[in-house]
């Protein structure tokens, strides 16, 4: 393949640095012990503890997966810090007292996330490694009272809610990961919007991984009650190390009769350098329930980091009429790889769901689409629609589609649609002869491949995605 | 139109090309001068599309001997693009189907970059949706036409017609046109020959490539050109299409031998 496309995946990670900030690290290494300790220092109640001791003891009796289309060496679980936590003074009740350093990180990264909040209308939960310092616009969502918080505090301030709601979705021993998280968690975010609440505005979640060799497991949980509407932003940026770094976070959440959720990611983690050393390996566990009567669950995912990417935003179609929704784009270049999709498990009556998946490969680099369709027995006039499409730029990257359709009802009606398209010469020349470069054409093409999933992203997220696309991708056809 | 003051468009002197390790062209000789229709005919594999390709700089393609002169100028030497941009145009044998992006956009962003490049104005969306309009009437085109995504579905007819849209809004010097009549049926082939017709004038040469004379019965060649091996073996006026036509190409081949 031409130059023109080797070149186009040959961007330097422009959010590669690290910052100084005191750490609070745990010996690496997990046992009951490690877990107690992290339970303590954290102040936890009892069943909390018990909640992840149970988890623990599940996960030594299960071994992790083997089935994803990835592959890396063998991770020594006993090797890595459960817990690391920026030593916090005091708690923080404005931006003014945000460490400065932390803030100029934010700064680095593009993210001036009191300008951006303010801008925006957005509301900012900062996770700076496991624990959350700054929580903005608390207030005004408590006006209309909507919780949103981290998920320590929300263990202090709302300990009910959490207990009744944790591990619902994405129970303790759900699968090797889902287990290891529900054992050593340290932080996330809560979310919960009481019945009949529109959500005033937009919740977003920046994440950022920071102390080396310190795992990451953050567990997230959003509670929509009946007719109670939100959108939920997470966008992930990380600095750059060579050693891989373990992400295994957990998000579950639960919808009741009429209600909505909306979650969206931008993922841009470090995916280690052209020749595949460092990078995130990012093993998430992300499941919705649309527990009641017309509720809706709708993913909308942008992946273009982590070294491999294994995650499966589902849905549990529970209540009557209710409907899943998964609008993905997974961009995978160099040597990284991506085994990611959904699962749409329709349980109620006239249940809908619709995937829309786009898989982009460059460079040497793997992408997988695996998707789990589930018509049970009782679900009677279910629907789905699927549509998997992979771009491949240049010929020296794979692109594979795994749909699993499972149908107990025959009135369900499942519809399945996939195509492979392709950058390379001849699209490049078709172009050019019209007077149209490289870049522009590559962009073009793609910003057309994923306009479909695009315009499910809220609007400011859809500028930043359609930049992180033209990032990832510039320079890599010349 | 046969001019002999005309300028000079296109010279192609002892050109040689290969793919791979495969020799194609093996001593290309033409002339083309402002104003002018030259068909290029010839069986299969005997190398004309190669030859439309490479003069529009397709990468798979290595020139390895002679040259190739557009208005004065080393056109071998630019980039695919810049040729584009100094007023060459391939029509596409087999246009390439681009879903997602939609025929305006496309549409607008060759008119733009083009004009651009010329140092002329670029038009905004709306300007350019009633100019594209117009050009369209040229090819009897639905102005459906322009919310589909690029070619993508496009039936063999539409695909060629998209092409000579973008002829129109292009306004090249030379257009090299490669099996433009291929996949056409009898009134698509006449409303794509117009277009062509219309856009001919006296300032631009168009270069067809082609098996059929049918095509010849619409836009009237003033020379034919017949390719065997690589090489231009025969040249006349349009009455060797239509012998060529009876005759079939063996005996061009014999005599040229």
């Amino acid at each position: 393949m031409s130059a023109v496309i080797q070149n186009l995946v040959n961007q330097p990670y422009k959010h590669g640095f690290v910052t100084d900030i005191e750490s609070d690290v745990v010996a690496k290494g997990l046992s009951e012990d490690v877990i107690r300790l992290i339970s303590g220092k954290k102040g936890e109640p009892e069943w909390l503890l018990e909640f992840r001791l149970k988890a623990y003891r599940h996960w030594l009796t299960m071994t992790e997966p083997a089935w994803p289309n990835v592959k890396y060496p063998r991770i020594d679980f006993q090797g890595i810090s459960y817990y690391s936590a920026p030593k916090a003074k005091k708690k923080l009740a404005s931006m003014d007292e945000v460490d400065p350093e932390l803030l100029r990180t934010f700064e680095k990264l593009g993210v001036p996330m009191n300008e951006r909040a303010a801008l925006a209308g957005v509301a900012v939960d900062v996770i700076f490694d496991s624990v959350s310092v700054a929580t903005t616009y608390k207030k005004k969502l408590a006006e209309v009272g909507v919780i949103f918080c981290s998920f320590s505090e929300a263990v202090k301030d709302h300990p009910d809610l959490v207990r009744k709601y944790l591990g619902s979705v994405v129970p303790a021993g759900d699968n090797f990961y889902a287990a290891l998280n529900s054992a050593v968690f340290t932080d996330g975010s809560f979310c919960f919007i009481p019945r009949g609440v529109r959500c005033p505005m937009e919740l977003s979640t920046y994440f950022r991984i920071n102390t080396q060799e310190s795992g990451q497991f953050e567990r997230t949980l959003i509670v929509a009650e009946e007719g109670a509407h939100v959108s939920y932003l997470e966008g992930c940026t990380a600095p750059k190390f060579d050693t891989n770094q373990l992400h295994a976070a957990v998000v579950e959440l639960v919808a009741l009769d009429d209600a909505e959720i909306k979650y969206s990611t931008v993922q841009n983690w470090y995916a280690g350098d052209e020749n595949g050393k460092g990078g995130i390996y990012n093993f998430v566990t992300k499941r919705g329930l649309c527990k009641g009567i017309n509720s809706k669950i709708s993913w909308t995912q942008v992946e273009t980091g982590s070294a491999i990417t294994w995650k499966y935003p589902s849905c549990i179609l529970q209540g009557d009429n209710s409907s899943g929704e998964f609008y993905s784009v997974a961009l995978t270049n160099h040597r990284q790889q991506a085994d990611t999709g959904t699962k749409m498990v329709h349980v109620g009556k006239n249940t809908r769901s619709k995937i829309i998946s786009k898989g982009i490969s460059a460079g040497f680099s793997n992408n997988s689409y695996r998707g789990l369709v589930k018509i049970g027995a009782r679900a009677e006039g279910a629907r789905n629609f699927s549509q998997c499409d992979s771009m491949l730029i240049g010929d020296k990257c794979g692109a594979n589609t795994f749909p699993y359709i499972q149908v107990a009802n025959s009135s369900a009606k499942v519809e399945h649609e996939a195509s492979t398209s392709k950058i390379g010469e001849d699209q490049l020349f078709y172009f050019a002869s019209r007077g149209i470069g490289n870049e522009e054409a590559v962009s073009m093409i793609i910003n057309g491949f994923v306009q479909d999933v695009f315009v499910q992203l809220p609007m400011e997220f859809a500028v930043e995605a359609t930049k992180l696309l033209g990032l990832k991708l510039e320079g890599s056809v010349g | 139109m046969i001019r002999n003051d005309a300028p000079e468009l296109l010279e192609v002197r002892s050109l040689a090309a290969r793919i791979g390790e495969r020799n194609i062209l093996k001593g290309i000789n033409l002339r083309v001068r402002a104003g002018e229709v030259h068909a290029i005919m010839g069986p299969n594999g005997s190398g004309k599309s190669t030859f439309a390709k490479v003069l529009a700089g397709h990468p798979s393609y290595e020139v390895i001997g002679g040259e190739v002169l557009f208005k004065g100028r080393n056109l071998l030497e630019l980039a695919p693009e810049e040729r584009a941009r100094a007023g060459v145009f391939l029509g596409f044998q087999y246009p390439i189907e681009v879903p997602g992006v939609s025929n305006a956009s496309f549409l607008r962003l060759t008119y733009n970059t083009v004009q651009g490049a010329r140092g002329k104005d670029e038009l905004d969306p709306l300007e350019f949706d009633d100019f594209v309009r117009e050009k369209m009437k040229l090819l009897e085109m639905d102005p459906a036409f322009l919310e589909r995504s690029l070619n993508a579905g496009f039936s063999g007819g539409e695909k060629k017609r998209n092409e000579i849209l973008q002829m129109a809004l292009l306004e090249p010097k030379l257009a090299i046109l490669d099996e433009t009549d291929s996949g056409l049926d009898i009134d698509a082939l006449r409303v794509v020959a117009n277009g062509v017709n219309k856009l001919h004038t006296a300032d631009n040469g168009i270069v067809l490539v082609t098996h059929y004379q049918r095509l010849l019965n619409y836009i009237e060649p003033d020379y034919v050109h017949v390719m065997e091996g690589g090489r231009i073996i025969k040249t006349g006026d349009k009455s060797l299409a239509l012998e060529l036509e009876s005759r079939g190409y063996e005996w061009v081949a014999r005599e040229a031998a």
